[in-house]
């Protein structure tokens, strides 16, 4: 069984795009769809990275990023986050709360499989 | 025994003191020393002058026959000093503003420098100072008459007559040599000042000597003098409230109506501060007077004689006891009240009558420029000075011998005060109210001076002197109600109470009415806003246009007023104020204004105003020059209101700035949301389907995952579409280039299309309609209908958090109106939210499944208006509830309710 991903995001394609590339690439991906919850989900099962989308229903990926950064469980998975608004300012902020990457929306699949991977052997 | 010899030598010595002590005061005044001549005290004590023999002597003899109703003289100038803050100081300042010369330059200054009325104060002023001035003749002869009749030798009238005229003549010496030494008024008399000084002095301690030779030396001690006093007579008298409060209000008035008062409180003040002393000084000085007044009298009404004259009490009491020292010293105390009086009263009448009279009517003699310039003006006004005081107390003497010297003392200075009050209503008018004018001030002093003539003056002469008996009874020509003590039928009244009451109410009246009914000139405006706004007003407006005249006639015209040092130092002076060399400066109309004010100090605002006329052409202010002055005040005052406007209209501006700048900025934020917001919509579809068209291009899987990913690829795609046509649309409508395709159709029917193709296939939403409602013909863009239901019931798909989610589509009516509402039974909107939803770009909820960019609601309501009708949110208990309203009128085309 390779490592875990947890894809929080709530585009449905997207869920099965990005789930199609990194299953092929060889990792698990669990999926979670809802902002509110995704701190339970990830506290029941810890991942070894998140791909965390940032327009998500109930609750900002960016509020989920800092939850994850100011609990030790969680500080210290790596976070990609992703967004589709774009804005420069979304990239910094993200960085600055402490994603490990930032990718905007759309993105190329050799791209997400990539970081993936660095982020993962780091 | 005092031998009448000594008597003369005394009283003769006592003026050379005087003489000696004005002259002193005149030459250190003139070397500069003068700080101590124009100290308080002195001025305090130059007041003294309210304290006539009148009062020396006859308030004991008012004592004696009226008991305590003597201190009412001293209650009103009391009253007044205490209240100084109030009028006093207000009259100070204007006269020193103003450069007033007598009470008359005051009335005719305030009123447009008429000289009308500058002589009719004049008039009155001399009319009631006349008595007053016998009186003092009156009192001095008298006591001449006890020391001679105590002596061997008998006097008859004529020796009366002759002592008389022989103190009258002295007193007129004395004051044209002191009185009339300069012109200017303002530059103030140290030398008389001075020595009323003294006489102050000289009065109060005699009066006090014989009270405490009185108490100490006949009464034998307080005790016994206040026993005496409780026995006597005096306190029993009635104390009529009318006649008191009368009595209080005419000395009040009297002390500043009074022209010697005038003289004293106003033209010869040095400093305003000096007031502020006098306040109290002044009412102790004239407590020390009266302290002894009951005690005198009671001791002369037991010691003397029955018909005594009680007048006199204050001699006849000391020689009685043989002190004739003190007799002396008591002869030498009236003495000297009526000789201060007589002075002062001299000087202030001869200003008037000389400033207000004689100069005027020389002036309209020679009757142009001419003599002004060549003539010796000074000269002249010197003579016209001098001469009036000889006509002052000429016409003292007159009066003295036509009274027949037989009426009490303090009923003579009564009835004159009663004529000097005349002035009061134009007084305080004149510095209270503006719009006191001359025609009111005219009426009015003319109304009081006739009403105290016929009530008072003539009567005081006695019955049959110049009233016969029988016009006091029945009134001339046997009309009653003008009976001289009963006018109007009033009767029963006190004769002075009577004269006081008439004379102060019509004077009052007749004034108040003359000046609502006439129209002040300009220049009595530009005066009566000095008057008023004396202590407001620093700069006031000049009363001259630019004058015509050369600044050499005028230095010309000044050097013979001022005399040649004094007008040239003021020219050099304002010459140098403008920057010029030499001595003539400009003629500005301030510098005009000045100067007048100068020569004024001199002749009278009157007379000084008509001489510059004459020189300047006459050029004093008119209608058209102070319209031009209200016009240019109006262009001031519309320009300050333009520009006040302008920064009004620069604030408005900046508001609307300010304004559109947070709307702009509101703007720019709600621009970035929206492309935010776009861009998310855009690219979310475009992430899949670059996505799967890699996966699809990569290859390397079964062909049913092959199709699924194309149909992905195919729906975002679609999406993608819808949403820019979404965006289009808006905007078109927006715009208002919709173009409306109308059709007739079934609202069932619509509805049947709008949940087709609102893509339910794959949703549990549930829809309740009901069919029968929904029988209504439409006529509208029905396209457009159905794209506003599609939009709606789609949102309920996407947004209804019902577990079993419901959309109750129901249809109503009202007289005017089809509505179409659609209810779910959701949580609905929070009521914060209800509007925003209709605002575009505002998707309330983060539900990006929502799958527009939150334009749906924004493009159904830009429909909705389009199409006449509306949609709302309608706030239910539960669920969200959109009401889409159809106005019959616009779309009911045709009507087949089954």
């Amino acid at each position: 069984m390779g490592k875990r991903v947890l894809l929080i995001e709530d585009e449905p394609n997207i869920i099965e795009a990005i789930s199609f590339i990194l299953s092929r690439d060889g990792w698990t991906v669990h999926t979670h769809e809802d902002g509110e919850t995704a701190m339970d989900k990830i506290a029941k099962m810890p991942p070894d990275m998140i791909i965390l989308d940032v327009m998500l229903p109930g609750r900002s990926g960016f509020d989920i990023l800092r939850d994850l950064r100011n609990h030790t469980a969680s500080k210290d998975i790596p976070v990609m986050m992703l967004t589709a608004r774009g804005q420069e300012k979304d990239r910094e902020l993200a960085l600055r709360l402490g994603a490990n990457h930032f990718m905007t929306k759309p993105f190329s699949n050799s791209d997400v499989r990539d970081h993936v991977r660095s982020l993962m052997e780091a | 025994m005092v031998p009448f010899n000594v008597l003369i030598f005394a009283a003769l010595s006592y003026v050379a003191i005087l003489f000696s002590v004005a002259f002193l005061a005149e030459r250190r005044a003139a070397a500069g020393h003068s700080d101590w001549l124009q100290s308080p005290l002195i001025y305090t004590l130059s007041l003294s002058i309210y304290c006539t023999a009148w009062t020396f002597y006859g308030a004991v003899g008012y004592a004696a026959r009226s008991g305590l109703e003597f201190v009412t003289i001293y209650l009103g100038p009391t009253l007044v000093m205490v209240g100084w803050w109030w009028i006093l100081r207000r009259l100070v300042r204007i006269g020193r503003s103003q450069r007033l010369t007598s009470i008359a330059d005051l009335i005719s200054s305030r009123f447009g420098k008429s000289t009308l009325l500058g002589v009719v104060v004049t008039v009155i002023s001399v009319v009631a100072a006349t008595p007053y001035i016998a009186l003092q003749l009156q009192s001095v002869t008298l006591s001449f008459a006890v020391f001679a009749q105590s002596g061997a030798e008998s006097w008859d009238r004529s020796d009366f007559n002759a002592t008389a005229m022989w103190v009258a003549v002295g007193l007129a010496v004395f004051t044209i040599l002191f009185g009339t030494r300069n012109l200017d008024v303002n530059e103030r008399h140290h030398g008389i000042v001075m020595a009323i000084a003294v006489e102050a002095v000289v009065k109060l301690l005699a009066l006090l000597a014989v009270g405490v030779f009185v108490v100490w030396g006949v009464a034998g001690g307080p005790a016994e003098m206040l026993n005496r006093i409780d026995n006597s007579d005096i306190t029993l008298w009635d104390q009529d409230h009318g006649r008191w409060i009368s009595l209080i209000f005419l000395s009040a008035a009297a002390f500043l109506c009074l022209p010697r008062m005038f003289q004293v409180l106003v033209v010869e003040n040095a400093d305003e501060r000096h007031l502020r002393v006098a306040s109290w000084a002044f009412p102790l000085y004239l407590f020390l007077m009266s302290l002894f007044v009951v005690p005198i009298a009671v001791v002369g009404l037991d010691l003397l004689p029955a018909g005594s004259n009680p007048d006199l009490f204050v001699l006849t009491v000391p020689l009685a006891q043989g002190q004739d020292g003190l007799a002396v010293l008591s002869f030498l105390g009236g003495f000297s009240s009526a000789t201060s009086m007589v002075i002062v009263a001299a000087i202030a009448l001869a200003t008037m009558v000389s400033n207000h009279i004689v100069v005027p009517v020389w002036l309209n003699l020679q009757s142009n420029r001419q003599a002004m310039m060549s003539g010796d003006v000074r000269h002249v006004i010197l003579l016209a000075r001098r001469l009036s005081i000889a006509g002052v107390l000429a016409l003292g003497f007159i009066y003295y011998r036509m009274s027949g010297g037989g009426t009490a003392l303090a009923a003579i200075g009564l009835v004159s005060f009663t004529g000097t009050v005349q002035v009061l209503p134009a007084l305080v008018g004149g510095i209270f109210w503006r719009g006191a004018t001359r025609v009111g001030a005219a009426c009015g002093l003319v109304t009081g001076l006739i009403i105290w003539t016929w009530t008072l003056f003539l009567p005081s002469f006695g019955a049959g002197a110049v009233i016969s008996q029988s016009i006091m009874d029945f009134g001339p020509w046997g009309i009653e109600w003008l009976r001289p003590q009963a006018l109007f039928g009033i009767t029963g009244l006190d004769p002075l109470v009577h004269g006081i009451l008439w004379s102060m109410l019509l004077n009052s009246g007749m004034l108040i009415l003359g000046s609502l009914l006439s129209f002040p000139a300009p220049l009595e405006r530009l005066q009566g806003a000095q008057f008023v706004n004396v202590f407001e007003r620093s700069v006031a407006a000049p009363a001259w246009t630019r004058a015509a005249a050369a600044a050499e006639d005028l230095l010309v015209m000044s050097q013979r007023i001022l005399g040649g040092r004094e007008a040239q130092a003021i020219f050099e002076r304002e010459a140098e104020r403008q920057g010029l060399t030499g001595y003539l400066p400009e003629t500005t109309p301030e510098f005009i204004e000045r100067l007048e004010r100068e020569l004024a100090g001199s002749v009278g605002a009157a007379t000084a105003h008509a001489m510059i006329g004459q020189l300047t052409g006459g050029s004093v202010v008119s209608v058209e020059d102070l319209i031009a002055v209200a016009d240019e005040a109006a262009q001031i005052l519309e320009y300050s209101n333009r520009l006040e406007a302008k920064s009004a209209e620069q604030e408005r501006t900046a508001r609307a700035l300010r304004d559109a700048n947070a709307k702009l900025t509101a703007l720019s934020v709600q621009k970035d949301a929206f492309l935010s917001q776009i861009s998310h919509e855009l690219r979310t579809p475009m992430t899949s389907i670059r996505s799967f068209s890699e996966i699809l291009r990569d290859g390397d899987m079964s062909a049913a995952e092959q199709g699924r990913y194309a149909g992905i690829i195919h729906d975002e795609a679609i999406r993608l579409t819808r949403l820019l046509d979404d965006l289009l649309d808006l905007s078109v409508l927006e715009n208002g280039q919709v173009v409306l395709n109308e059709q007739t159709g079934d609202l069932s029917a619509l509805l049947d299309r709008a949940i087709g193709a609102a893509g339910l296939h794959d949703s549990d939403l549930k829809i309740v309609r009901n069919r029968n409602e929904e029988a209504v013909m439409l006529s509208a863009d029905l396209d457009r209908l159905v794209q506003v239901f599609i939009n709606l019931i789609s949102n309920a798909r996407k947004y209804c958090d019902a577990t079993a989610p419901e959309l109750t589509i129901e249809v109503s009516r009202t007289p005017n109106d089809y509505y179409v509402d659609f209810v779910d039974n959701g949580s609905g909107i929070a009521p914060e939210n209800e509007q925003l939803i209709f605002e575009k770009f505002s998707r309330v909820s983060d539900q990006s499944k929502a799958g527009g960019a939150g334009l749906g609601l924004a493009i159904c309501r830009e429909i909705m208006h389009r199409l006449g009708g509306d949609v709302d949110y309608v706030r239910r208990a539960k669920g969200a509830a959109f009401r889409v309203t159809l106005p019959k009128a616009k779309m009911g085309a045709v009507l087949a309710e089954t």
